[in-house]
């Protein structure tokens, strides 16, 4: 089993919906497991990864938290797969961009209606709000882009059985067409 | 203000079409379009008021929100940045106590970039409400401050700082020879309409604007249609940096120029001509329309015109800043009283153009070559030239020479010979045919000016070896994210994606995979495009790439990767509010800096 391919997940500032989206691929994960070992995952609960092949990104980049982890990845994994929207592009957290950071923060625990004892979070514990979100591939190199809010669980198969297969992996119109 | 609108509109019979006219009048009198005025107009011209916003958002002159009394515009091009505009454009904010691209808090004077005004060879330039600024320099600055101040009206500014210039220095056959005003349209009536035409294509006459489409062929087509109602429309849109011979021709050439039009007209049978004068040159406007009348009046326009039985008449319409309405199906859309967005080609103008009429546009020059040779014939004019490329082409040639100006070449003459004439030493290379064109090294003097070789709208920006080629390549990507207007995803998001990686390059953030991303995006912007902007607005990049490949290279950091933004500073908030000052509180830019 030494030989088996080892794919490590995480989700940053996403929603985890991609990582439901790869679960819908079903009956298939059995076969994909035959193959294919898990490392840092939500799957495994694994904290930190080692030596993958391939690494999989959902969310975009909204805290120092996030690049820290973004880095162990890239550090850890042949390739790197931007997976989904929010990591593609920052996506539905990256509404925030237009507001600026202060005024989210003063709104969320300082003035906002019904805070009860506001202050601002402070603790070492707690990872800082960088002051916009970002694609994923403007803090490190990624790979590979799967598109999709949140990709198909089609989309996951076809790209993971094509890199797994030794092909360069190619998504049909079908999979990338939305409406 | 409802009276001064609602006579507006009324001069301008209510027409649709003329909107851009109207919109400059309000802007001009209120340095903005106010919302009831869009409600106004929205009724008596019977458009819809998103239309007008519309039109309000996409051409530069015009705002939604109001600009100083006194409208202040530097011009951004290479050209003066070579003649030192970064330095002037601070000094004039710090001496009328402005932010760049804001308006100051009394009001009464607003200052910003413009794209190129055209006036290359003798910048640094700009505007003020609208007419051209020439020669800027320090003290200039200094009396336009004080005269802004002291809230003078332009028309008791001194005329020295809105002298414009012809700086002709080499004539040839089109400028050398000045024909007399009536002689082509009395030529083409003795010779009969039909021969003239044939004149034309003898003379292997191809249009000057850059494309090079043979103009006896485009005007035959039209005349060929089977809708009887056409349209002649002249290109004065000159919005290539770096482009400024149609500046010179219309200032001293314009009676042949529009001799051209009316001959094109006489040949394909129009009743109704326009020139698309860019709004950078509004100081010609009066001038252009007082040559109209005095054409009237000597019979040369209107009603059967020389007794020939031809009736034509000319419009001058100005633009309102939009590069892209240098493309001829833009240009009809912003006659029309539109944005300028590209239509889809197929139909070409000559079968559908104004207003879905067969139309025929053409450049400033190929209408001024076409007045000469309907005089001096078809051979006089293909004589000269190569086989391709007959006869002479007017080149504006601007930055490092002795004498930036107008020179008209025969085609066929070497890039050597140019230089040398117009006094270029230690040059390092050439920017030909704009932006849009080609950038040439040292290594390729000896190639011709030519469609078949170096084919261009015109414009030549010398560069010697003191300059940096990726400041001028990161200006001209600036340039086209900025023109770009906006109607397909390729060029919008790409343009704006190609200024973001090339500043990413060239301030020093690039790292290894960099420049193949640049020049994939490239391609991508290149191959998708509607229309020629983003067809050609990797150009400066692509050129380049090809040439100095080594120069990119020694931009790029040596690691594998640098992010897009700065991460610490990115939490200097966070940081301020959480009072933060641990460690954990920071990020290092890369993680070698890390460890």
């Amino acid at each position: 089993m030494a030989n088996k391919i080892r794919v490590a997940t995480t989700s940053l500032a996403g929603c985890f919906g991609c990582h439901m989206s790869f679960l819908d691929i079903d009956e298939r994960m059995l076969q994909l497991v035959e193959v294919v070992e898990f490392d840092r995952s939500p799957l495994t609960d694994i904290e930190h990864c080692t030596n993958c092949d391939i690494g999989l990104i959902e969310g975009g980049v909204c805290n120092s938290e996030n690049v820290h982890v973004l880095r162990e990845f890239r550090n850890n994994c042949k390739i790197l797969v931007a997976v989904g929207a929010c990591a593609i592009n920052g996506g539905l957290p990256a509404l925030r961009n237009h507001i600026p950071l202060e005024e989210c923060l003063n709104e969320a625990y300082l003035d906002g209606i019904g805070v009860e004892n506001p202050q601002i979070p402070s603790d070492i514990e707690l990872p800082l709000l960088l002051n916009q979100v970002h694609p994923i591939h403007e803090v490190v190199k990624i790979d590979y882009f799967l598109p999709g809010c949140p990709p198909s669980a089609d989309v996951f198969w076809k790209f993971l059985t094509d890199l797994i297969e030794g092909r360069e992996p190619s998504l049909p119109y079908e999979l990338v067409h939305y409406d | 203000m409802r009276q001064f609108i609602q006579d507006i509109a009324e001069n301008n019979h209510y027409q649709a079409t003329h909107l851009l006219q109207i919109l400059r009048q309000i802007q001009s009198r209120y340095h903005y379009i106010p919302e009831a005025a869009i409600e106004q107009l929205s009724d008596s011209l019977n458009i819809s008021r998103t239309q007008i916003i519309s039109v309000i958002e996409f051409y530069s002159f015009f705002h939604l929100t109001p600009k100083g009394q006194y409208e202040l515009l530097i011009s951004d091009s290479i050209t003066d940045h070579m003649l030192g505009k970064k330095d002037l454009l601070d000094y004039l904010a710090d001496k009328l106590a402005v932010t760049v691209g804001e308006v100051r808090e009394d009001g009464l004077v607003s200052l910003d970039n413009t794209s190129c005004t055209g006036m290359c060879d003798q910048g640094p330039a700009g505007l003020v409400n609208g007419y051209a600024l020439t020669r800027l320099d320090r003290p200039a600055c200094d009396k336009i401050a004080e005269l802004i101040n002291r809230q003078k009206p332009l028309n008791e500014w001194p005329a020295e700082l809105f002298q414009v210039e012809d700086n002709i220095y080499k004539s040839g056959l089109l400028l050398n020879r000045q024909i007399k005003q009536g002689a082509a349209l009395s030529s083409t009536f003795s010779r009969g309409v039909k021969e003239t035409l044939k004149e034309i294509d003898k003379s292997g006459l191809r249009g000057r604007g850059g494309a090079g489409f043979k103009t006896a062929i485009k005007w035959q087509f039209c005349s060929e249609e089977p809708q009887t109602e056409r349209y002649v429309v002249c290109n004065a849109d000159e919005g290539e940096p770096g482009t400024f011979k149609d500046r010179v021709l219309l200032n001293s050439y314009a009676d042949q120029v529009f001799e051209g039009m009316t001959v094109c007209a006489a040949i394909i049978g129009a009743k109704q001509g326009f020139l698309y004068l860019r709004g950078e040159y509004l100081h010609l406007h009066d001038k252009l329309q007082d040559i109209l009348d005095q054409r009237r009046q000597n019979g040369l326009l209107g009603n059967n015109i020389q007794n020939a039985g031809v009736d034509f008449d000319i419009e001058i319409c100005l633009g309102a800043g939009a590069y892209i309405c240098g493309e001829e199906s833009a240009l009809i859309e912003s006659l029309e009283g539109k944005a300028g967005i590209p239509r889809n080609r197929p139909p070409y103008p000559v079968t559908q153009g104004y207003l879905g009429k067969p139309t025929v546009v053409n450049n400033v020059e190929t209408f001024l070559a076409a007045a000469t040779i309907a005089v001096n014939g078809g051979d006089w004019f293909a004589d000269i030239g190569t086989e391709k490329s007959k006869g002479t082409k007017i080149l504006s040639i601007s930055g490092d020479c002795a004498r930036p100006g107008i020179y008209e070449y025969p085609f066929g003459t070497t890039i050597q010979t140019i230089l040398n004439e117009c006094g270029a030493v230690d040059v390092l290379g050439v920017q030909v045919g704009g932006p849009s064109g080609t950038f040439i090294s040292n290594q390729e003097f000896e190639r011709k000016l030519a469609f078949e070789d170096l084919a261009t709208g015109g414009s030549f920006i010398i560069f010697n070896s003191s300059r940096n080629i990726l400041d001028a390549v990161q200006n001209f990507t600036h340039f086209f994210a900025h023109e770009s207007c906006g109607f397909c995803t390729p060029c919008r998001v790409g343009t704006s994606l190609l200024k973001k990686q090339m500043d990413k390059i060239v301030e020093g953030h690039g790292s290894a995979g960099d420049i193949v991303a640049l020049e994939e995006l490239c391609q991508l912007v290149k191959n998708y495009s509607h229309c020629g902007l983003g067809q050609t607005a990797a150009n400066p990049i692509l050129t380049t790439l090809e040439r100095y490949l080594g120069l990119y290279e020694s931009q790029l950091k040596e690691i594998s990767f640098e992010p897009g933004f700065d991460l610490d500073g990115a939490l200097e908030t966070a940081r301020r509010m959480a009072n933060r000052y641990d460690a954990g509180a920071h990020l290092a830019q890369t993680e070698s800096e890390h460890e």
